[in-house]
C-alpha cells in the first residue's frame, strides 16, 4: 500500500504553490520549483512502488469510495505520465526563471506566468490520477484555461488572436465532452470508469456519448482536422509555454481518450471507430509533416511537427492487439503508443526550449536568423539534434522503440497501410528536420554576433533530450511499469 | 570467466574517447590526441585477448532487454572478431594519420568526437547478436558519419552530405521494413540461435531477402545504390580512408554476410534461388566499378570507384554459397581494408604535400616521395591481385571457390576485373616511377615526406597488406581466421 501523500502531492503541491505565487510574487520561483520538485519526487517514488508491488495505488478521499466519493488512482500508465509531466514541468520552470523570474519589481507577465504554469501542471496531474469522467472534466477545464492564458501572455494582438482561437476549440471540445459524460451518467448512473466498464453494454446512447467525448477530446489533442489552433497558438506564446503546450497539454486529452476506449468501453469500439481515429492520425502524420516542411520559422516547424507526431498516438486504436500472437512481449502496439507519448513529450519540450534559447540569442527564429548558431551554442544545437533523432524514430531512442513496437503489430496483423504511414512519417520527419539542422550547423557569417544566454537554457533541453534517448535503451523498466493495471483490451485489441 | 564485459569494454574504448573529445575545449589538442590514441591502443589490447579466447571456443555475450524478448545483445564470435580486429588496427593508424593530417585546423573536438562514435558504431555492428542490435548500431553509424562528411562545411561537402543522407535514410527505412516484416512473423531474430523461417512463404522470404540487400547494399555501395560514395570524397582524407576501408562500406558488406549466413543460412539462400542473382549483381558491380574507375582522372575518385568494385568481392564470396569462396570473401574483407586504407593515406599525402590530385600530376613523383610511392605501389599491386600481395590470396580463393560450386563464369568475371584493375592502377604506378617530373614542381620548405604521422601509417598499412599475403598460411592471418570461421560456423 503506497502512502496516500504520494497520490495527493502531485496535485496539491502545485496548487498550493500557485496560491503562494499569487500572494507573494517575490517567492514565486522558489515556491514553483519546490512544488514541482515535490511532485517529481512523489511521482518517482510512485513509479518505483508501482514497479515493485506490481499493482496500482488507489486513495478514496475522505474514506468515501466511488460512486459516493472521489478516488485518486494510479496504475502504471498514470505513474509514467505523472513522472514525464513532472520531469518536463520542472525543466520548463527552471528555464522560465530567465524570462519570468523576479527582477526587483512586479511585471504583468512575471506575475501571471507562475500561477498559470502551476495550475496547468496541477490540472495535468489531476487528470493522470483520476478514474472518473467528471474529475477528468474538471481537470480539462483547468488545463485549457491556464493554457489559453499562457498563449495570450505576451499581450500582442497576434497572441490574443491565437489565444481566442484556441479558446474556441477548447470550449467546444469541453462542451462536447461534457455532453457525452452527461449521457453516460444518464445511462449508467455513474461516471466512475471501473463501474461503467463493469456494466457497459452496446447501445445507441452509449455510442453517441462516447462519440461526443471522442470528438471533444480529439479537438483538444489537436487531431487533424481539428488541429488548427495548435500552430498559431505557438507563434505568439513564449517558448517555455510552447514547450508545455506541445509536450504535455495534448497528452492529457489523449490520456482520457485511452481511458474511454481501453478502460471504460473496450467492447464498444467497433472497427468503424478504430478506422476513423487511425485514418485521422495517419492523415495528421502526413499533413503535419508536409506543412512542417514548408515553414521558415523554427517554432512553426516544431509546432507542425507536433501535429504530425500526435497522429502516431491515434494509430494505437487500430493497431492495439495486432501482435498478440506472434511476439514474446505483451500489448506491444499499445505500449509503443504510450512510450511514444512520453518520448515525444520529452523531445518536443527539449526542442521548444532550444528554440527559445536560440531565439533569445539570435533575436528571431527564422531559419536565416539562427544560421550557424552551433558555434555559439553547441550544447543547445546538440540537444536539438538529439531530440530530432527521437522524433525521426531513429535508434537508440524512445521514439524508435515506439515505432518498432507499432510496426511489428502492423505487419503481424497485415495492416500494411498503417505500417507504411509510420515508416513514411519517419522519413518525412527526417526531411523537415534536416532544414533546421543544416541551418544550425552551417558555418556562421563572420560578422554575425549572437547574444549570450544563460547556460541553464542549454543544459535543460540537453537533459530532456538525453532522457528521451535513454528511454530507448533502458526501456525494459518503463515497459514493465506500463503493463501494471493495463486493460485487457490493450493486449487483445479493441472491438 | 564469462567475459561478457569484454565486448562492452571494447565498444566503450571507442565511445568514451569520443565523448571526452566532444567535451574537451578546442585548444587541448595534445590531451585529445592522447585520449584517442589510448582508446585505440586499449581496444587493440582487448581485441588481442579476445582473439585468443575465441580461438579456444569462448563466446562471451552481454544482454540488455528493451522489451520482453527483445534484447540488445553484444556477442563475440569469430566473424565479429574478424571485423573488430580490422577496425581496431585501422582506427589506431587512422587516428595517428588524422592527428598529423588535420594539424591545428578548426573544429577538431567535433571531428574526433564523431570519428570515435563512428568506430564505436562499427564495433557495435560487428558484435551485434540480434537484428535489432545490428539496426541500432547501423543507424548510429549513419548519423555519426554525416558530420564527418560535411566536416569542411563548404557547399561541396554539404551537397555530399545531403546525397549521403538521401541514400542512407531511405535505405534505413527499407532495412527496417525487412527486419520488421521478418520479425513480425518469427519474433525477434538472434543470430546465434537461428530462426525458424518456415512460418513465412517462399515469396515473402525472397522479398524480405531483397529488401535486406537493398537496405544494406547502399552502405556496401552495391550497384545501383553506390552513387553517394564517390560524392563523399568531399570529406577530409582520413575520413575517406576510414569510410572506404572499414566503417561504412564494410558495415554494409558485413551485414549482408550476417543475413546470408546467420539469418537465412546458406542452404535456404540457395534453395530460394537467391544466391545466383546476388552473385550476378555483385559481379556486375565489380565490373561496373572498375570501368567507372578507368574513366576518372582524379585520384580520389578513381579510388572511390575502385572501392565500389572491390567491396563486391566480399558479397560475391558470400553469395557463391561454397566454403572456399566464403573464405575468400571474408579474407577480402580484411585485405581490401588494409590495401584501400594505404592507398587513401597515400592519396591524401600526395594531395596535401605535393598538391597532386589528378593522375597526370603524378609524373615522376616516385623518387621525390619514395616511402609514399612504395606504399601506394604496394596497395595498387594488391588491388590488381599480383602475388604475393593480399589481394591475390583472396581472388585466388574466390576463383577456386567459384569453380568448386560450379559457377565457372565467375572466373571470367575475376579475370576481367583483374585486367581492368591493372588498366586503371598500372598507369599510375608507371607515371609515379617512370615518367619525368614536371619542371615547376615546388617542394614544401620542410620536404615532401613530412610529417612522420602521415608517412608511417601509410607504410604500416601497405606493409600489413603485404604481410597478410605472405603469411596467409598462418592460422592467425586473416585467411587463417576466415578458414576458422567457415569451418566452425558455416560448414553444413
Amino acid at each position: 500500500m503506497v502512502h496516500p501523500a504520494l497520490l495527493v502531492a502531485p496535485i496539491a503541491a502545485p496548487l498550493l504553490a500557485a496560491l503562494l505565487a499569487i500572494a507573494f510574487p517575490r517567492g514565486a520561483v522558489a515556491a514553483a520549483l519546490s512544488a514541482v520538485g515535490v511532485a517529481l519526487v512523489a511521482s518517482l517514488v510512485l513509479v518505483v512502488e508501482v514497479a515493485r508491488t506490481g499493482t496500482g495505488a488507489a486513495l478514496a478521499i475522505g474514506g468515501w469510495p466511488p460512486p459516493l466519493g472521489i478516488a485518486l488512482e494510479a496504475d502504471g500508465l498514470s505513474a509514467m505520465f505523472l513522472l514525464a509531466a513532472s520531469t518536463i514541468g520542472l525543466g520548463v520552470l527552471v528555464v522560465a526563471q530567465g524570462p519570468f523570474g523576479w527582477t526587483g519589481r512586479e511585471t504583468r507577465k512575471g506575475y501571471s506566468f507562475w500561477p498559470l504554469a502551476l495550475c496547468l501542471l496541477a490540472a495535468l496531474n489531476a487528470i493522470f490520477l483520476s478514474r472518473d469522467f467528471f474529475n477528468f472534466y474538471v481537470g480539462l477545464e483547468l488545463l485549457s484555461l491556464s493554457a489559453v492564458a499562457l498563449v495570450a501572455l505576451d499581450g500582442k494582438r497576434e497572441a490574443i488572436e491565437a489565444a481566442l482561437r484556441y479558446l474556441m476549440f477548447a470550449l467546444v471540445g469541453s462542451l462536447l465532452y461534457l455532453l457525452g459524460a452527461a449521457l453516460l451518467y444518464a445511462q449508467y448512473g455513474t461516471l466512475d470508469i471501473g463501474l461503467i466498464a463493469a456494466s457497459a453494454e452496446t447501445n445507441g446512447p452509449t455510442l453517441v456519448a462516447a462519440g461526443l467525448m471522442t470528438a471533444g477530446l480529439a479537438a483538444k489533442t489537436a487531431l487533424f482536422p481539428l488541429h488548427a489552433w495548435l500552430p498559431s497558438a505557438h507563434t505568439g506564446a513564449p517558448a517555455v509555454a510552447s514547450a508545455m503546450l506541445s509536450a504535455l497539454v495534448p497528452k492529457a486529452s489523449f490520456f482520457i481518450l485511452v481511458r474511454v476506449w481501453f478502460d471504460a468501453l473496450p467492447g464498444q469500439a467497433g472497427p468503424g471507430l478504430t478506422l476513423v481515429l487511425g485514418t485521422m492520425g495517419a492523415v495528421a502524420i502526413v499533413y503535419g509533416s508536409i506543412l512542417a516542411l514548408l515553414q521558415e520559422r523554427l517554432k512553426l516547424i516544431i509546432a507542425y511537427s507536433t501535429v504530425a507526431q500526435l497522429g502516431y498516438l491515434f494509430l494505437v486504436f487500430p493497431l492495439a492487439g495486432g501482435d498478440s500472437t506472434a511476439q514474446p512481449w505483451f500489448a506491444g502496439a499499445w505500449t509503443g503508443g504510450m512510450v511514444h507519448a512520453v518520448s515525444h513529450g520529452l523531445a518536443k519540450a527539449a526542442m521548444f526550449l532550444c528554440a527559445g534559447a536560440m531565439m533569445a540569442a539570435a533575436g528571431g527564429d527564422k531559419l536565416s536568423d539562427v544560421r550557424g548558431i552551433v558555434a555559439k551554442m553547441p550544447l543547445a544545437t546538440f540537444a536539438f539534434a538529439l531530440a530530432a533523432v527521437t522524433l525521426m524514430g531513429l535508434p537508440p531512442s524512445g521514439g524508435f522503440l515506439a515505432k518498432y513496437l507499432m510496426l511489428t503489430a502492423a505487419f503481424a496483423s497485415g495492416a500494411w497501410v498503417w505500417g507504411a504511414v509510420v515508416l513514411a512519417g519517419g522519413l518525412l520527419a527526417a526531411l523537415y528536420l534536416y532544414r533546421p539542422l543544416a541551418s544550425l550547423f552551417a558555418p556562421a557569417d563572420p560578422d554575425r554576433t549572437f547574444t549570450s544566454v544563460p547556460l541553464r537554457t542549454e543544459l535543460v533541453p540537453l537533459a530532456l533530450a538525453l532522457v528521451a534517448v535513454l528511454l530507448g535503451v533502458a526501456s525494459q523498466f518503463p515497459y514493465d511499469i506500463l503493463q501494471v493495471g493495463r486493460s485487457v483490451a490493450a493486449e487483445a485489441g479493441l472491438e | 570467466m564469462t567475459g561478457g564485459v569484454l565486448p562492452i569494454l571494447i565498444v566503450l574504448a571507442a565511445l568514451v574517447p569520443a565523448l571526452i573529445s566532444f567535451a574537451l575545449p578546442e585548444r587541448h589538442a595534445r590531451l585529445r590526441s592522447i585520449v584517442n590514441l589510448s582508446g585505440a591502443v586499449l581496444k587493440l589490447g582487448l581485441v588481442a585477448y579476445l582473439l585468443l579466447a575465441v580461438a579456444d571456443g569462448a563466446a562471451p555475450e552481454a544482454r540488455l532487454s528493451l522489451a520482453p524478448g527483445l534484447d540488445l545483445l553484444l556477442r563475440v564470435d569469430a566473424l565479429a572478431l574478424l571485423f573488430v580486429t580490422l577496425s581496431g588496427v585501422l582506427w589506431l593508424i587512422t587516428t595517428i594519420y588524422a592527428i598529423a593530417y588535420l594539424g591545428d585546423s578548426p573544429n577538431l573536438s567535433r571531428f574526433f568526437g564523431f570519428f570515435g562514435l563512428c568506430v564505436a558504431a562499427t564495433t557495435g555492428i560487428a558484435f551485434s547478436g540480434t537484428l535489432i542490435t545490428f539496426f541500432v548500431f547501423y543507424e548510429m553509424l549513419t548519423l555519426s558519419t554525416w558530420p564527418l562528411v560535411v566536416h569542411k562545411q563548404n557547399e561541396k561537402s554539404f551537397a555530399a552530405g545531403r546525397r549521403y543522407l538521401a541514400y542512407a535514410l531511405p535505405a534505413s527505412a527499407v532495412l527496417l521494413i525487412a527486419i520488421i516484416w521478418l520479425e513480425s512473423a518469427t519474433g525477434p531474430v538472434e543470430f546465434a540461435t537461428g530462426t525458424d523461417l518456415s512460418v513465412l512463404g517462399e515469396t515473402s522470404l525472397q522479398m524480405i531477402f531483397w529488401l535486406f540487400i537493398a537496405g544494406l547494399g547502399v552502405k556496401a555501395a552495391l550497384f545501383p545504390l553506390h552513387g553517394w560514395l564517390p560524392a563523399a570524397m568531399a570529406a577530409p582524407a582520413p575520413v575517406s580512408a576510414l569510410l572506404h576501408a572499414v566503417a561504412v562500406v564494410k558495415a554494409g558488406a558485413f551485414g549482408i554476410i550476417r543475413i546470408i549466413y546467420d539469418v537465412f543460412g546458406i542452404a535456404t539462400v540457395s534453395a530460394l534461388g537467391l544466391a545466383t542473382p546476388l552473385a550476378i549483381l555483385a559481379s556486375f558491380t565489380i565490373l561496373y566499378g572498375s570501368v567507372r574507375a578507368l574513366e576518372q582522372s582524379e585520384i580520389k575518385k578513381r579510388l572511390a570507384f575502385s572501392t565500389v568494385s572491390q567491396v563486391s568481392y566480399i558479397i560475391l564470396g558470400a553469395a557463391l554459397a561454397g566454403p572456399i569462396a566464403a573464405i575468400g570473401g571474408l579474407a577480402h574483407l580484411v585485405h581490401q581494408g588494409l590495401m584501400k586504407i594505404a592507398l587513401f593515406f597515400c592519396a591524401g599525402i600526395y594531395a596535401e604535400r605535393a598538391g597532386i590530385e589528378t593522375v597526370e600530376a603524378l609524373d615522376g613523383i616516385g623518387p621525390r616521395m619514395p616511402w609514399t610511392s612504395v606504399a601506394f605501389t604496394l596497395g595498387a599491386m594488391g588491388m590488381i591481385g599480383i602475388p604475393p600481395m593480399a589481394g591475390f590470396v583472396s581472388k585466388f580463393y574466390l576463383g577456386v571457390g567459384a569453380v568448386q560450386t560450379g559457377a565457372n563464369w565467375v572466373v571470367v568475371v575475376l579475370a576481367t576485373s583483374s585486367l581492368l584493375n591493372a588498366a586503371y592502377f598500372l598507369p599510375l604506378v608507371y607515371r609515379i616511377w617512370f615518367l619525368p617530373a614536371p619542371e615547376d614542381r615546388a617542394a614544401p620548405a620542410d620536404g615532401f615526406e613530412r610529417p612522420l604521422g602521415l608517412i608511417v601509417p601509410a607504410v604500416i598499412a601497405a606493409g600489413a597488406a603485404l604481410a597478410v599475403g605472405l603469411m596467409a598460411g598462418s592460422p592467425l592471418s586473416p585467411l587463417g581466421w576466415a578458414t576458422l570461421i567457415v569451418e566452425r560456423d558455416y560448414l553444413p
